[in-house]
């Protein structure tokens, strides 16, 4: 430095300390983890538009009852595969015309039905509303993916937790448990469940209940494991914490991201399985609707009509990629990491 | 320091296997015994895989000793029950501080949570006013901002989260801290701050550390005696100035002439000596007190030649 | 002496959500042949964040806003990621902190170090191998051609350090970039490997950036000492500058924090109060003035710059302006100080 900065004499003076106790004062804003995980999820564009699609699926299929313009299960065989039509708006495709034979007709005045009533989705082959049982049929879907996320709760987390927190021999006992079940394929299980109860909601239920949870389980595990080895479930046991109180105030709460995104997985698979079974028939029984008969159904009659299979072919891949996409969204959001 | 010489813990042939019977069995404690006396510290030093960590967690009851004796006040506390009634008034006494900063505050958990877990389960300030007092003193006493007391540990510094580590074990008022490697995952400028509050609390509560590290330049300046371990064995127990001013063990010895010393000239000068690992330990070794209060594992042969 | 690699103000900062952390702010160093140069701070103070500029091996996030990186006179930062990667691990190597997770441990060790030569030189399988072998043999692998097949978990911690640095070497670096390589390792070991640093020094002449936080180390490998606080040097000099003229109460409190042998336990260890500064919004001034017992008035507006303490010591510190006050520096460094008269006494006599 050959040209020596011009400073004023008063200003190389020391500084006289004022308050210590301001050094160790925090300046940044106070974020809790949970707050932080719904900012970076908020902030993922995809996620939010999958998520608010999901909600209104939920909201409709709650309020299916109010919602749905017809009885999804009365049957009105006159008015048989009528295609769709909305009110008097004439959109292509909205407006009750079809192909017959190369031409388009109007199905709706073919069949005499009155002015002003009108099927959005059209109807099937015994006049049933196919928006009504579609709404129905999602209702269903949803119902048996909620069931399968409440068994991955009850039984998937405490199994895994049990497991990878006892350790040794209780956990070896418990794992191979595990592999017994999950080497039975899910269809074998179904049929058993057919041949004692009979087809329906209640064996469906019953078959997730049994396997559904494996995975889960498995996760907890092993995030198990590595958790607590981790020092402050340490501290906790050398503060003399019951396992029941580790498992609840500091196990739990960090396995909350695997849970949740377990969750999110479990989900579509549940809702596929029930389609699955109900499209070969030994699902849900006539005349109930769900994703799976409709499909099913609508199949039947492709190549003539096929408007009855697009509606809940669509409805099942939207619900199915945006519970996968919201999945990615969130394990995003609960991993720090992926902060830029 | 320890003046009236009354040993708080003893321990006596401790061994701590794992996978005892398997092929992979781990002899991470091989029949050690030592005491501490009541108001002093004592410094555990010993490399990777030596077991010093398993010591102090076998002491503190972690793990299940797979044999031998744990005296803490002169009762047997190697054999006692996981929460049984003689386990929760051992594990008020006995607390432990933990290495990394990072994985020893449950990240999910408020720091007047972390601190107040030991005061709910051993019924301590049970009032929901009388809690937050006791937390703010706590914090206060590990020059933390009691203000902070509503965040999370991520915004805190390494430092700042060690000492918020301290305060937990503190809460329960213990007589006997384990530290185990407390300051080895923090900066330079930062470790001066842990240690001198670790003693200062230590002369306010007349507490008795047992300090596990491998820091040897740190050991020495906290620590009044000094446990030298090396492959599941105490090699050398001496007072802090016997181990640095005569060394028996070629062990300790080699560790000694390892230590950087943030000297150019000293470091000029430095000669290793390297440990020869096969000639210490044969059936004729065993744990030896060849001078008074310096301990040695040797041969009858050598403690003769010293003596 | 000849300057081979030259910084120059280099800035980075990285983009998070709570805003830009200017991480390195403002840069300068030169390396020259044949010498080592430790770089020293606390986490943070971005001694890593300036070596993996100078490697190019930054996080996605981060924005190197200002400055040139000269490798014998080219520009770095310019050089396409192609171009970069004839550098890397041939002309300048890497060797970090973790030799757990520097190797793959689904290859074997002698395909590992052979690999920067098949990147780079068109050499035979065979005359690699060849070649991993001799370097093995010269970092102190035992029966280093019998272990060539052998897998990284069949090694210990220091081996595998060794293993590391075989792999970094095996070219001939001109640059061996060391970052916190004996942070991980034990005390006997971490001797063993700054000596083998040391040796590999004198044998293949190659220069040395040594990343580090433990000032022992850096007074035993060092040539050449530059400490890093908040994302600036604060000073530079001569291994002997630093530690026996030491001119930075930054400086001053580093060496005053670490106990020495024969410190009195019944006195408290100096330390450094409070924490460094958040670099989201690094302070106007001084970055180190609000922990700095010695702090002016002038530290808390402005930036201090580098004064020259003798040929080749800086030291960024207002203290050094003719009209700031006399201090008096801890006792810890009032005998180093003493020590260097000595020195000068010796060197001269």
């Amino acid at each position: 430095m050959e040209n020596l900065p011009n400073i004023s004499k008063d200003k190389l003076k020391l500084v006289t300390k004022t308050n210590d106790q301001d050094k160790e004062k925090l300046d940044t804003p106070s974020l809790t983890y949970m707050q932080d995980v719904r900012r970076r999820l908020f902030s993922n564009k995809v996620s939010m538009v999958t998520l608010t699609i999901l909600v209104i699926i939920i909201l409709i299929s709650i309020l299916a009852p109010l919602i749905a313009p017809h009885d999804p299960n009365a049957q009105q065989v006159t008015y048989a595969n009528l295609p769709p039509k909305l009110a008097q708006l004439n959109i292509p495709g909205f407006n009750g015309f079809q192909n017959q034979n190369g031409h388009m007709v109007d199905a709706y005045k073919q069949l005499n039905v009155p002015k002003g009533q009108y099927y959005i989705l059209g109807t099937d082959y015994l006049g049933r509303d196919l928006l009504s049982r579609i709404i129905y049929g999602t209702r269903l879907s949803l119902f048996v993916a909620f069931v399968a996320t409440l068994v991955d709760l009850i039984i998937g987390v405490p199994y895994g937790i049990i497991s990878g927190w006892r350790g040794g021999r209780v956990d070896a006992f418990m794992q191979r448990f595990i592999e017994i079940i999950s080497s039975v394929p899910n269809l074998i299980v179904v049929i058993l469940m057919i041949s004692v109860l009979q087809p329906g909601i209640t064996s469906i239920i019953l078959a997730i209940a049994v396997t559904e949870w494996v995975t889960m389980a498995r996760l907890v595990r092993a995030q198990t494991f590595q958790l607590k080895e981790q020092e402050y479930i340490l501290a906790a046991r050398t503060l003399g914490e019951s396992s029941f109180k580790i498992a609840m105030k500091h196990l739990i709460p960090n396995l909350s991201s695997t849970i949740i995104i377990q969750t999110m997985f479990t989900i579509p698979t549940a809702i596929f399985f029930e389609a699955f079974l109900s499209y070969i028939g030994i699902g849900v029984p006539a005349p109930n609707a769900s994703l799976g008969t409709l499909l099913s159904n609508g199949q039947l009659s492709f190549r003539f009509l096929p408007y009855q299979m697009w509606a809940p072919a669509i409805i099942l891949s939207i619900i199915m990629i945006c519970t996968n996409l919201l999945g990615d969204g969130l394990r995003d959001a609960f991993d720090p990491q992926s902060d830029h | 320091m320890a003046d009236q010489k009354e040993k708080i813990v003893e321990v006596k042939h401790l061994k701590q296997y794992f996978n005892i019977g398997k092929k992979n069995e781990v002899k991470a404690i091989d029949d050690v015994s030592f005491y501490i006396y009541k108001g002093e510290t004592l410094g555990l030093v010993g490399e990777s895989g030596s077991g010093k960590s398993t010591t102090g967690r076998s002491i503190i009851r972690l793990y299940s000793p797979t044999d031998g004796e744990i005296l803490f006040e002169g009762q047997d506390i190697s054999k006692i029950k996981n929460h049984s009634k003689n386990m929760k008034k051992f594990r008020k006494e006995m607390q432990m501080i933990f290495q990394d900063p990072y994985a020893s505050l449950n990240p999910r958990m408020k720091v007047k949570d972390i601190i107040s877990e030991g005061l709910d389960i051993h019924g301590i300030a049970t009032g929901k006013e009388e809690r937050e007092e006791k937390i703010a003193e706590l914090l206060d006493m590990v020059n933390l901002n009691p203000e902070h007391m509503s965040r999370y540990p991520y915004e805190f510094s390494g430092g700042q989260r060690q000492r918020i580590g301290i305060a937990r074990a503190l809460a329960v008022d213990p007589q006997f801290i384990i530290a185990d490697e407390p300051i080895s995952a923090l900066d330079v400028s930062i470790q001066a701050q842990v240690v001198n509050l670790l003693q200062d609390i230590q002369k306010e509560r007349g507490l008795t550390y047992l300090f596990i590290a491998h820091d040897l330049s740190m050991v020495k300046y906290i620590s009044d005696r000094i446990a030298v371990m090396y492959h599941g064995k105490i090699v050398e127990l001496a007072s802090a100035d016997e181990i640095y001013d005569n060394p028996l063990h070629s062990y300790t010895k080699s560790l000694l002439s390892a230590i950087p010393i943030p000297d150019p000239e000293t470091e000029k000068k430095r000669t290793r000596i390297d440990f020869d690992h096969s000639q210490a330990f044969t059936d004729q070794h065993s744990f030896r007190e060849v001078l008074p209060g310096h301990f040695l594992y040797c041969t009858e042969e050598e403690a003769a030649n010293i003596k | 002496m000849d300057k081979i690699l030259e910084v120059n103000d280099l800035e980075v900062n990285f983009n998070t959500y709570n805003g830009t952390v200017h991480a390195i702010r403002g840069v300068s160093f030169d390396l020259n042949a044949g010498e080592t140069l430790a770089i020293v701070g606390e986490s943070g103070s971005g001694k890593s964040i300036t070596v993996r500029s100078i490697m190019q091996l930054l996080a996605s996030n981060s924005d190197i806003t200002n400055g040139s990186i000269k490798y014998h006179g080219d520009d770095l930062l310019k050089k396409s990621d192609k171009e970069m990667d004839k550098i890397r691990g041939n002309k300048i190597s890497m060797i970090f902190q973790d030799p757990m997770t520097s190797l793959d441990p689904t290859m074997t060790i002698g395909k590992q170090v052979a690999e920067p030569l098949r990147i780079h030189k068109n050499i035979s399988k065979k005359a690699a191998l060849k070649r991993a072998e001799e370097v093995l043999n010269l970092v102190g692998i035992p029966n280093a051609k019998g272990r060539l097949n052998d897998y990284p978990h069949q090694f210990s911690g220091g081996q595998r350090q060794r293993i590391v640095i075989a792999i970094a070497i095996v070219d001939y670096p001109e640059i061996l970039i060391a970052d916190e390589p004996t942070t991980a390792l034990d005390v006997t070991v971490q001797a063993q490997i700054i000596d083998l640093l040391k040796e590999l020094q004198e044998k293949i002449g190659t220069s040395i950036i040594f990343i580090t936080h433990d000032l022992g180390v850096v007074a035993g490998i060092a040539d050449r000492v530059a400490v890093m606080y908040a994302g600036r040097l604060v000073e530079y000099g001569n291994v002997d500058d630093i530690f026996y003229n030491p001119q930075h109460p930054y400086t001053w409190g580093l060496l005053d924090s670490m106990p020495t042998l024969d410190v009195d336990e019944n006195q408290h260890l100096n330390s450094i109060p409070g924490t460094p500064p958040n670099l989201l919004n690094p302070p106007k001034g001084d970055a180190f003035a609000p922990r700095n017992k010695y702090a002016l008035e002038i530290d808390l507006e402005e930036q201090p710059p580098f004064f020259k303490v003798s040929k080749n010591h800086y030291a960024a510190t207002w203290l050094l302006h003719p009209d700031a006050p006399k201090v008096t520096p801890p006792a810890s460094v009032q005998r180093r100080f003493d020590e260097y008269k000595k020195l000068g006494e010796t060197n001269n006599g």
